[in-house]
């Protein structure tokens, strides 16, 4: 089983990420779970959503507590709290940000596997608006294929329509040419 | 069997009951329950299901305007959470005892105060002798297969009863996952039109929910008892034809590794799947424990509770409410009201958790299993324990 644990802020579409990803899983034929941090919700405060994917039935509900994969929208996130907290160390790190891999290592003292892309310098681009939640699945993809991006874009268009779809979609492939990716430092 | 979506719980009830035809709804959003209304109210608006929404300004209203309307003949639903619960009480009374089979799905919430919008068994405890059938399901495909099950049930002639469709508010409510939903001639299969035994007609005038002098009430409430119990039968019938139409199997009692076991957790809702990880982390230090989730709690099905457990020896029993001042919480004093004078008789120890939206961890059920192997090998164990609470 593959635990997720996504961060981002009220409003950066942190939970609608987890659900994508979980739907994608499960149109693939795999088991799934997407939930948000349970509780009142506000713009721009720090909000973490939650996914598992399976093979099988999953048997849990409880909050993630040790991810496989981490996955930070937003940068900022990283100076006021511990993003990589129970973090598996032979897990993963997303991360949305123009720094280096390297860099973020540093800043997160996360010594596992780290994959970055500039989600924010890409969604301007390419859909003109700072919203970097589809994105950054682009990034995830390139560094763990735990779904087929085409299922992922099918869902996309899906729920948000061809027009912003699409460009989501473009702008999720162009994230997953650009991600940089700094392997464990453990080898 | 249909293809397995991604989809919230509460979308995929709301949909299960658009599917069932439903003719009117009435309902009050409170949360964790409002994306199944919300949803329902889309569908109706949009002109995909053909049903009377009306919004009313309190769940009071919403469970008087059920009532009304089921007593017409309509096939009618609402939805409800902990409080909302506790506002329409005095009708949710009512609609049994004028035999109205109403559907209510309650996302399971704790009752306030401290106001709390997360999830326990409060709001299930506060109904238990209101005279509905009373299923709790386990996760977001069984709240999909209970709504075809609870229209069928609560309209079959020999019932006649309302039914609430239990579910843990949050974990389950607001959980997208995997759910096989059924095809159009499966739910036509399985659930006939509704013919209501009576009903309220202008060329036909009868008068309801009348006053009942000394002469006949208590023959009324037997009456209303006996054929709740005698619904057992019809729910096991319902869970027959829906094995054969979409083929999944579900029981009044549900076990998991009762086979082996000789130590075994009794629990309601969701908690039984986290519980199954505990149950095979057990298994990895070698011991054999199990499972045994009652799916039905009104009519509590005695029998099929006493064979499931007939082979325990430490039992331990799991309440997600408390019963205030009293011996024992909810599930716990059913259970041994059930096993006093059986010839089953395990030892007993009983355990509350996941109050208020408290997390429950794998390793909270292998602590409760511990206690039980303890309690085999003569070990003094507290009799109730409150597990995850912090001191």
């Amino acid at each position: 089983m593959i635990e997720f644990r996504f961060h981002g802020r009220g409003g950066q579409g942190a939970v609608t990420s987890a659900e994508l990803l979980a739907q994608s899983a499960v149109a693939d034929g795999k088991y799934a779970q997407a939930f948000p941090s349970f509780g009142p919700e506000r713009r721009g405060a720090p909000v973490q959503a939650f996914a598992r994917i399976h093979h099988g039935p999953i048997h849990t509900r409880s909050k993630v507590y040790e991810p496989d994969v981490v996955l930070v929208l937003d940068y900022s996130l990283t100076a006021i709290m511990d993003v990589a907290a129970g973090l598996k160390p032979d897990g993963l790190l997303v991360v949305s940000t123009s720094k280096t891999p390297e860099e973020v290592r540093k800043d997160t003292g996360y010594q596992g596997r780290i994959a970055v892309a500039d989600g924010i310098g890409i969604a301007m681009e390419v859909i003109g608006r700072p919203i970097n939640n589809i994105t950054m699945l682009g990034a995830l993809m390139k560094a763990s294929s735990i779904v087929p991006m085409d299922i992922l874009g099918e869902l996309v268009v899906g729920r948000f329509g061809e027009k912003i779809g699409s460009k989501n979609i473009a702008a999720m492939k162009k994230a997953f040419e650009d991600t940089k990716i700094l392997e464990a430092a453990n080898g | 069997m249909g293809k397995r979506r991604g989809v919230e719980s509460s979308i995929a009830m709301a949909d299960a009951v658009a599917m069932c035809d439903v003719d009117a709804i009435a309902a009050y959003p409170i949360t964790p329950q409002t994306h199944i209304v919300e949803h329902l109210s889309e569908l109706v608006y949009n002109g995909e299901l053909d049903a009377e929404f009306v919004p009313v300004e309190s769940e009071h209203s919403a469970m008087s305007a059920c009532c009304g309307m089921s007593a017409a003949g309509a096939r009618t639903f609402t939805a409800t959470s902990s409080q909302g619960l506790l506002l329409m009480n005095e009708i949710v009374h009512i609609v049994p005892a004028m035999r109205l089979p109403v559907v209510m799905a309650v996302a399971n919430r704790a009752i306030s105060a401290p106001i709390s919008i997360w999830n326990d068994h409060g709001d299930l405890a506060s109904v238990r002798d209101t005279g509905w059938l009373q299923i709790v399901a386990e996760n977001g495909q069984e709240c999909f297969d209970m709504m075809p099950l609870a229209f069928r049930v609560a309209e079959d002639k020999r019932v006649h009863l309302p039914i609430m469709v239990h579910f843990d508010g949050f974990i389950v409510s607001h959980m997208i996952e995997a759910i096989a939903y059924w095809e159009p001639e499966q739910v036509k299969e399985f659930l006939p039109p509704f013919e209501p035994q009576i009903r309220l007609d202008i060329h036909n005038p009868v008068a309801m929910g009348i006053v009942g002098v000394p002469e006949i009430y208590y023959e009324t409430r037997l009456a209303q008892h006996q054929a709740l119990l005698d619904s057992l039968k019809v729910i096991k019938e319902a869970f027959d034809d829906l094995e054969r139409i979409v083929g999944r199997r579900y029981n009044v009692v549900e076990t998991y590794n009762m086979d082996k076991a000789e130590i075994a957790l009794v629990m309601m809702g969701s908690l039984s799947e986290t519980a199954m990880s505990a149950v095979k982390a057990m298994k990895e230090k070698g011991i054999e424990v199990g499972i045994i989730r009652p799916r039905v709690w009104r009519p509590f099905p005695t029998e099929d509770f006493l064979a499931a457990v007939k082979n325990v020896k430490a039992l331990g029993l799991v309440d997600r409410a408390f019963t205030f001042g009293g011996h024992s919480h909810p599930l716990a004093t059913e259970i041994k009201s059930v096993l006093y004078g059986s010839p089953v008789q395990p030892k007993i120890a009983e355990f509350t958790l996941g109050i208020g939206g408290r997390d429950v961890k794998v390793e909270d059920i292998v602590g409760m299993y511990g206690s039980l192997v303890d309690m085999l090998e003569g070990k003094d164990v507290p009799r109730i324990q409150y597990v995850g609470v912090r001191e």
